[in-house]
């Protein structure tokens, strides 16, 4: 497989050409680019220029492609390894259909655009080309027709992609005279390249009811005409016994071509030539059949409808040389039919990437042929690798996309090599503009036990609050981080507040932190404080008591506190409770004369130290 | 590739650096100017200037951001011989609303006694770390300790070189396999120490950096440096801006039971390109590093990618056209933004079938259209 070697694609940037150098910095989906000298001084031409790579994922008419896609994709991956291929085959042809599908109303959808806006019509004749080579790749790798069945799978493709007989047909039947319409001749030549036979003689029927008196000859027409042998695979007649009746068939052609039958009709007389597979009637036609690869199926139509697969290339070649002229050169689409036809897979995909500026399709059509088994008749490693490399481009273009990164993620996962180191890293880069977002990468982070990024994103997002002095926001997302030492942090700067205003914000969250709480030692004591605040606000003052004396005890209060914890313990002191129960008055004097020991213990270690709230 | 923007930049002398910040919606440009201007994408993609003031007394040459799990920092290098480290405060309302925020100084870093010309961050994992380089050939690791304190910074490392350092740059890994690793790059003319590329890396034992490799095969002046980012590989990836733009890999090779010393690296060559005529000034790579940028005397900018065979090639070109955009916008703040034009062609490497030649064409397709300016082409606009 030889390497395909293309010059590198040269952007222009309205920038000085001479005397000065490029400088650049690397964008999450671009690249800046400005003016600048290196180890030098100078006056420059201050503008820098974003440069992208890939407009597509920006299209808006192309965002089904890449959903709907994606939808497929994810479906193909859950087709079970252990069915053995044959039973999995329908399967796989059905799918191809599908992504095939899209591509059409893709394209069918842009059309329409296109009529207004010019620059989309580059969009839909691409669109065509990949759902041209797709087709192929599906008749030829996928559904692997045989020997019979390729030529009428052949015929199916060229007709599917040549619709503009219809079209002329539509307008010849249309009009007030068809038999004398000045395309009359086109379509029906046209419906004969394609073997439509029927229609062909339908419509000569109406040229034969103008011409009375050459009735015998149009009638001999019509009964080659309905007399071709088709194969049918489904039937009982074996290969073998259709080629015995084809080439009955034209021998009988032939015979009335050597006869001069239809000598004295022009066109009839073409069209049996045409029909008996003379190369040079069907060169003639070059206009109606308009590519090499329509010439080649109808040749092969007439001249050797049994070929088979292994045959195709030697046709194909020989076909593109005789339709092209000495000086054309085959543009890239003809190489990659080219390639598909000889069956060698890797050269399609090669060829299709430098081709094509975004790995949309071949990322998906290696994938599908992986999944067939198609790419490792060459060698095991390579073929998974090649698949692998793909998916992995494609989905690091969609990360770029503000809202495409979702179904990027899918095909991440995908990839059981790299598929997690690559998200790991460019999961981090993903702008976190709203909570919302935020909350949304961590979901997909969290899933997959990616635990270093959902801690930094988190760390982020608490920074980030911190520094516009959103407490609470900066506090759920420390906890939520099971950053110890950050969380520890904020909650000093609760208290802080507290101490200079008296009361708490964010009362909600510190309420209801649960065990949250212990993830740091100044956290716990903030909720525990809150509690004791609680409390008292609840005239449930033992309990206060009792909580306020475990603070001081636990020695988790900080040093600061002190001061702030004596003070509220003064009140408690000083309480006079109705008494209720001799128990309770008991416990509560215990409590008491225990908080006052204490008291005294932190005014003496107060003394010697000092702090401040 | 197409320029989506053109941005008019306003400094008054050539920029040096340009750095994006980590999510991709903030820059921080840098000049000879000896300011630093702090630009912010909105929402429609425009770029908006929030900050611009004088960062130091001499050329200002990089300017990078800290990870932002440290809040919005920046640290900055000078011809001045010192480095700097900027941190934004959250401003007044009425700041918000015209767009401006404040950038004030934690910290110069004056130990050099020559030009600093690289500052780094190191690698988040390890911590807020600063790492500058001079001219004097000294590399200095600073750390910041208490993370809320911007403004206290330790000189934890001091390595000297011996060759005027240009460039360094971090091993970005934070695989546990592996110790931090750092490489500088000299683009000192001193025949005696011919490798200009040196490797050190941390040594829990002494705690201190020592030189694991030299790269003797580089021996001509060095003036960029970039690891690349590390994807589950076991060995490192390094570019090198020098005379070509080359890349190394770097394979760790398995220590004996009793090594205390680093790590050793087998130093194989990936690949090696002439194709900027002669010096290559920078290299740097995208995020998931299958993409290595570089820039020459040649006054390009070339795009090298490795395909799945890891064969090493040049897969764009970005080139001055020779026609700079002239004018400015009138305020210091406001700007003009020009969306760049792309060059619309026809050449395209799939113009849909290849029929157009002969006959007619099938309904969908557009007629072709000719190649306006037969010296520029690029990639089909659409695939």
């Amino acid at each position: 497989m030889e390497e395909v070697d293309v010059e590198p694609a040269v952007t222009n940037i309205p920038a000085a050409s001479d005397g000065k150098h490029l400088g650049f910095a690397w964008g999450p989906g671009d690249i800046l680019v400005y003016e600048t000298l290196y180890k030098a001084s100078g006056s420059g031409c201050s503008f820098i220029h974003e440069v992208r790579k890939d407009e597509d994922i920006y299209s808006p008419n192309l965002r089904k492609l890449f959903n709907e896609s994606h939808h497929i994709f994810v479906g193909l991956q859950t087709i079970r390894e252990d069915l053995p291929s044959k039973n999995k085959k329908p399967q796989f042809v059905s799918i191809s259909k599908n992504y095939r599908s899209v591509i059409r109303a893709c394209m069918e959808e842009l059309q329409q655009v296109a009529e207004v806006a010019t620059q989309y019509g580059n969009q839909v004749s691409i669109l065509l080309a990949i759902e041209l080579i797709w087709n192929l790749c599906e008749v030829l790798f996928i559904d692997a027709a045989p020997a019979g069945s390729l030529l009428l799978h052949l015929l199916d493709w060229v007709r599917l992609h040549k619709a503009d007989v219809d079209e002329k047909a539509a307008e010849v039947l249309q009009s007030e005279s068809p038999a004398e319409h000045h395309d009359y001749w086109d379509v029906v030549v046209s419906y004969v390249l394609q073997g439509r036979l029927e229609e062909a003689r339908q419509m000569l029927v109406k040229q034969a009811t103008l011409h009375p008196a050459a009735r015998k000859m149009y009638k001999l027409m019509d009964t080659l005409l309905s007399k071709m042998p088709f194969y049918n695979p489904g039937g009982t007649q074996t290969l073998t016994e259709f080629d015995v009746k084809w080439r009955h068939w034209h021998g009988e052609v032939n015979r009335c071509l050597q006869d001069n039958s239809f000598a004295s009709n022009q066109h009839l007389e073409i069209i049996c030539k045409i029909i008996v597979g003379d190369e040079d009637t069907l060169l003639e036609h070059k206009e109606l059949l308009s590519t090499w690869y329509h010439f080649l199926v109808t040749r092969l139509l007439f001249s050797h409808p049994t070929v088979k697969p292994t045959e195709l290339h030697y046709y194909a070649q020989s076909c593109m040389t005789m339709f092209l002229d000495a000086r054309s050169v085959p543009e890239p689409l003809d190489n990659i039919l080219l390639a598909a036809f000889e069956f060698d897979i890797h050269q399609v995909i090669k060829e299709c990437s430098i081709a094509l500026n975004n790995w949309w399709f071949v990322a998906h059509l290696t994938d599908l042929l992986d999944h067939c088994k198609l790419l490792q008749s060459h060698n095991l490693h390579f073929g998974s690798n090649l698949r692998e490399f793909l998916l992995l481009e494609y989905a690091s273009g969609l990360f770029t996309h503000h809202s495409l990164w979702q179904l990027a993620v899918d095909y991440f996962d995908n990839c059981p090599e790299f598929g997690r180191v690559y998200l790991g890293l460019q999961i981090e880069h993903i702008p976190l503009d709203t909570e919302r977002k935020a909350l949304k990468v961590l979901r997909i982070c969290e899933q997959r036990q990616m635990s270093e990024q959902v801690r930094s994103i988190c760390k982020i997002m608490a920074m980030r609050a911190l520094r516009n002095n959103r407490l609470g926001s900066a506090l759920s997302w420390s906890i939520r981080a099971k950053d110890a030492a950050f969380a520890t942090l904020i909650s000093e700067r609760f208290l802080q507040d507290y101490c200079t205003r008296g009361t708490f914000s964010d009362l909600d969250l510190i309420d209801n932190l649960g065990p949250a709480m212990l993830l740091s030692d100044r956290l716990t004591f903030l909720g525990k404080y809150r509690e004791f605040h609680k409390l008292y606000g609840e005239k449930r003052f033992s309990e206060a008591a009792k909580l306020l004396l475990s603070l001081m005890t636990a020695k988790i209060a900080p040093r600061s506190f002190w001061m702030t914890l004596l003070t509220d313990a003064l009140p408690l002191l000083e309480q006079k409770e109705v008494g209720h129960r001799a128990h309770d008055n008991m416990d509560k004097k215990r409590v008491l004369s225990s908080l006052k020991t204490s008291f005294e213990l932190l005014l003496m270690q107060l003394s010697s130290t000092s702090s401040k709230c | 590739m197409f320029v989506a923007r053109s941005i008019a930049a306003d400094h008054k002398d050539l920029i040096h650096d340009v750095s994006y910040d980590f999510h991709g919606r903030r820059m921080a440009t840098c000049s000879s100017d000896q300011s630093v201007k702090v630009w912010d994408k909105s929402e429609n993609g425009e770029w908006h200037c929030t900050a611009s003031w004088k960062t130091h007394s001499g050329s200002v040459w990089r300017v990078t951001w800290a990870h932002p799990e440290f809040g919005q920092v920046l640290a900055s290098c000078s011809f001045d011989r010192t480095a700097a480290v900027w941190e934004e405060i959250v401003g007044e309302s009425n700041d918000k609303q015209r767009g401006l925020s404040h950038w004030i100084k934690r910290t110069t870093l004056v130990d050099s006694r020559t030009s600093v010309t690289d500052v780094k961050f190191a690698p988040k994992h390890m911590g807020l770390m600063l790492t500058t380089c001079s001219a004097d050939g000294v590399v200095r690791i600073y750390e910041a300790p208490d993370v809320m304190n911007l403004s206290q910074w330790s000189l934890q490392h001091e390595i000297s070189c011996k060759l005027s350092c240009s460039c360094i740059s971090w091993n970005p890994s934070s695989s546990r396999a592996h110790q931090p690793m750092f490489a500088v790059g000299s683009d000192d003319s001193n025949v005696t120490y011919s490798g200009k590329v040196q490797i050190y890396e941390y040594n829990e034992n002494t705690r201190k950096y020592a030189k694991a490799e030299t790269l003797m095969t580089v021996t001509d002046a060095v003036h960029d440096i970039a690891f690349a980012p590390n994807l589950g590989r076991s060995f490192h990836v390094l570019a090198i801006a020098t005379k070509d733009v080359r890349i190394f890999k770097l394979v760790p090779m398995r220590k004996e039971s009793a090594s205390t010393g680093p790590t050793k690296l087998e130093v194989q060559i990936v690949a090696q390109f002439d194709n900027h005529n002669s010096q290559v000034w920078r290299v740097s790579w995208n995020i998931t590093s299958t993409l290595l940028a570089s820039s020459g005397d040649d006054g390009c900018v070339r795009l090298w990618k490795a395909n799945y065979m890891d064969n090493w090639k040049c897969t764009g070109i970005l080139k001055g056209d020779g026609s700079p955009l002239t004018g400015s916008s009138g305020q210091p703040t406001a700007m003009s933004t020009v969306v760049g034009s792309s060059v619309q062609t026809s050449q395209n490497a799939l113009n849909g079938m290849s029929a157009g030649r002969i006959g007619k064409r099938a309904p969908f397709a557009p007629p072709l259209r000719q190649l306006t300016s037969p010296k520029t082409y690029q990639h089909p606009a659409y695939y």
